[in-house]
């Protein structure tokens, strides 16, 4: 286990090197050392000389991928894009525009994401499967093909028509629930209702339809037919067998999704004006702040491959059969 | 006057001609042809279709241009007019001050001027190009928008009927010629012609109706916001149809390699897009679009006016959306690909000495089709979507195109004001939902006819 664990992480390196030269190429075509110089000296009469020696202090006068001065040694690794690469990895993600920290801002705005995000993920499951599950058990009726057809209708609005039209209704028309904000601890809640409730419901079309088309798999199996045979009621069959060997192909979409709720989502945060990390991504994007958006796509990439290692692992824990070689 | 295309006029044709070509392939093969037939059996397939055919239509009107040597040659006042423009004409010359509500005789917010005794007065000032052939007054709006509700009624009932006849006349020779057939016509024609018959009669009762009032009412500059919500059709088919047609070559290359030849070769596919899958979508996206941005700023010189500008815009956009989404086509095409290798056919054609560009263009192309196809109808209502949220967080298309996307978010803006300007959000809203309503009910149909897998 502990081996199998190890050689995925491995696995993990090239990957992640990868994401760093795509970030690395793509930022540096925007935003130069030379760039970064000007704006960090201010505007006015910045002469090459200064910018030059900005750049030797800073460490940006180095070469990008190749440093040919050096020998076998230093032939890679004394380069811009090494340089770069190992803050990444360490998680230093240097200084934001404002001059802020920005792994401690991150550090800081992971918690109202998750508090967001946590809730919708689990609320939303847990309904998605009830539902699937009674529409399975009345599978072919009236209730299924209607419940089927409101699932397309939800899935085809756009998000966005969720959120508007759900502050309008439930904080500017009857005052439920505050229109937006954000306050640490319970007097917190009535912040979150309104963005959970809207995540979860705009999520419950396309989620219906996933998990009912994997428990329908499941539904016409031999070992189905067998329960049936043997005399168990339908809902035994639907809880006690379908639900259980539905788990797998589950697990395969759920749990990578749990490493990246610290992301937060960019819509719903900055629509709702809570700090975390989605406002925060959507403000450096709005505001061109390079320096956070590349700490946020590392970030990312490296939770979603925490997700992937994560399931794997969940697999062997819920199915006997796989085994990690 | 000159007809111009535009990089995007060219793509949106070409798919139209890419469309055409394969229905031609589809009537020339019998077996192909029962398939598609079934697709549209079903009513909603049917109804979707026609929906779509709709939107289809008028963003190929949006798409020919002419160009004029300058602004002033015509009365729009802009260098490129498109022919959807040109139809059109009345809805961009009665702008309006600022917003009026739908069917509105004055402005939605009040002005303060002096009135003749020099006292300073607030009123709603009334529109100026608002129900000109009847007097100023509200109460009578409603009997003239029946009057015209009957007119489009009988417009739209005519043309109907032109068409059943014509229809008709023509399934009748096919019928006459082929006696044994009729058993296997039964496809919803009612179904379709109620359909058509309803979005004639929607079409014709905007159309007359936009001469004399703002229909969806007018936007904060007092654009009318019918010609905003048609004009932006066009951004949306364009970004659902071609995003993932952009990217097919490179998915089909990719994955079929990575299926096919195995070994060091998947390796290197696979890492690549595993690397591109977990840079996380809209991240990777925004990096990309502020990429072109910067090029595009410092390279003003190579765009001649801003809608060309734009234009091109919109082009990088649909290939950087394409980059971020092939790798999920690319996956299945690989898995696909493994296990069609495996199939004693393939392995037959091996031993024969068939080259392997042959065995993947006769044996493995041809059972992959259904996957390509399944994959350009489902994303197609994800990208329509994804293009407003985008536009949102400010890495979608130019702020000068109409689109959805730029429309909610212009529109978001006043959702503060008392009481709430809703009519330019709804109006996106609805043209968005109905788009991608029927883009995911065909896709379902196409998805369940196609898929060798799925219970019949």
């Amino acid at each position: 286990m502990f081996a199998y664990i190890v050689r995925r992480l491995l696995f993990a390196v090239p990957i992640l090197i990868g994401v760093n030269l795509i970030t690395f190429a793509l930022f540096f075509m925007v935003n130069t050392p030379d760039d970064m110089a000007r704006a960090q000296l201010g505007a006015k009469q910045t002469t090459p000389e200064m910018i030059q020696s900005w750049k030797v202090d800073h460490g940006y006068d180095k070469p990008l991928f190749i440093n040919t001065t050096e020998h076998s040694h230093g032939l890679l690794t004394d380069t811009l894009f090494m340089q770069e690469s190992l803050k990444l990895f360490s998680f230093d993600f240097g200084q934001s525009d404002s001059g802020r920290q920005i792994s401690a801002d991150i550090y800081e705005r992971m918690w109202p994401s998750l508090a967001i995000a946590l809730p919708t993920f689990i609320i939303g499951l847990v309904t998605n499967i009830a539902i699937a599950l009674l529409i399975v058990l009345f599978r072919g009726s009236t209730l299924d093909s209607i419940t089927m057809g409101l699932a397309v209708a939800i899935m085809s609005i756009s998000g966005l028509f969720y959120i508007i039209a759900g502050q309008v209704l439930f904080s500017k028309t009857w005052h439920w629930v505050p229109i937006s904000g954000y306050a640490e601890g319970l007097e917190g809640i009535k912040f979150l209702i309104l963005p959970v409730l809207i995540g979860v419901f705009s999520g419950i079309g396309a989620g219906i339809r996933w998990y009912r088309s994997i428990f329908l798999e499941e539904i016409n199996k031999d070992y189905v037919r067998t329960a049936r045979a043997k005399g168990l009621s339908e809902i035994k069959v639907l809880f006690g067998h379908v639900l259980q060997n539905g788990l797998l192909p589950i697990l395969t979409g759920v749990v990578v999704v749990i490493p990246t709720l610290f992301m937060g989502s960019l819509i719903m945060e900055s629509f709702f004006g809570i700090p975390g990390l989605g406002s925060y991504t959507i403000d450096a994007i709005q505001s061109q702040d390079f320096g956070i958006v590349k700490a946020m796509v590392f970030l990312g990439s490296v939770l979603y491959i925490v997700g992937l290692i994560l399931t794997d692992i969940s697999y062997t824990y819920f199915d006997p059969r796989v085994k990690l070689s | 006057m000159m007809l111009t295309f535009l990089w995007t006029d060219i793509m949106i044709w070409s798919l139209f001609a890419l469309i055409i070509l394969g229905i031609y392939q589809i009537s020339k093969d019998a077996q192909k042809r029962i398939q598609w037939r079934n697709v549209f059996k079903s009513k909603t397939a049917m109804i979707s279709a026609i929906i779509l055919l709709f939107y289809f239509a008028i963003a190929l009107m949006d798409s020919m241009h002419f160009k004029f040597e300058s602004a002033e040659n015509n009365t729009l006042n802009k260098e490129l007019v498109s022919v959807l423009d040109m139809g059109l004409e009345h809805l961009i010359l009665n702008a309006e001050r600022t917003y009026s509500a739908p069917f509105a005789l004055k402005e939605y917010s009040s002005s303060v001027i002096y009135n003749t005794t020099g006292n300073v007065q607030q009123v709603y000032l009334p529109l100026k190009n608002v129900a000109k052939h009847i007097d100023m007054q509200q109460s009578l709006v409603a009997y003239d928008v029946i009057t015209q509700t009957g007119w489009a009624f009988l417009i739209a009932l005519v043309i109907i009927i032109a068409i059943i006849l014509i229809h008709g006349y023509f399934r009748l020779k096919k019928l006459a010629m082929s006696s044994a057939r009729i058993k296997t016509e039964s496809l919803p024609w009612s179904v379709a012609y109620i359909t058509l018959f309803l979005l004639i009669f929607i079409g014709t009762w905007f159309y007359l109706l936009s001469f004399d009032y703002h229909v969806l009412g007018t936007n904060k500059v007092g654009e009318d916001v019918l010609y905003q919500s048609l004009k932006s059709i066009r951004t949306g088919v364009l970004i659902g149809g071609l995003t993932t047609v952009v990217m097919l070559p490179l998915a089909l290359l990719l994955g079929i390699s990575a299926g096919y030849f195995k070994g060091w070769i998947d390796d290197v596919i696979q890492y690549l897009y595993t690397t591109l899958n977990s840079i996380p979508g809209v991240l990777l996206i925004a990096a990309a679009v502020l990429v072109m941005q910067s090029i595009m700023s410092t390279h003003a010189e190579w765009f001649g006016s801003t809608q060309e500008r734009a234009d091109i815009r919109l082009l990088f956009l649909i290939f950087i959306l394409g980059m971020t989404s092939w790798t999920g086509l690319c996956r299945l095409l690989r898995a696909e690909t493994l296990k069609i290798s495996q199939i004693e056919y393939v392995t037959a054609a091996k031993a024969f000495g068939l080259k392997p560009f042959t065995i993947i263009r006769k044996h493995i192309l041809p059972n992959l089709v259904h996957l390509i196809l399944i994959a350009l109808v489902l994303d197609f209502s994800g990208l329509v979507l994804a293009e407003a949220v985008l536009s949102y967080v400010g890495v979608g298309v130019d702020p000068t195109m109409p689109s959805w996307g730029n429309m909610i978010n212009q529109a978001r803006l006043e959702m503060a004001r008392e009481p709430m300007v809703w009519w330019s959000l709804l109006s996106a809203f609805i043209f968005m939902f109905i788009l991608v309503l029927s883009a995911n009910l065909f896709a379902d149909r196409v998805q369940w006819v196609l898929n060798p897998r799925s219970e019949k």
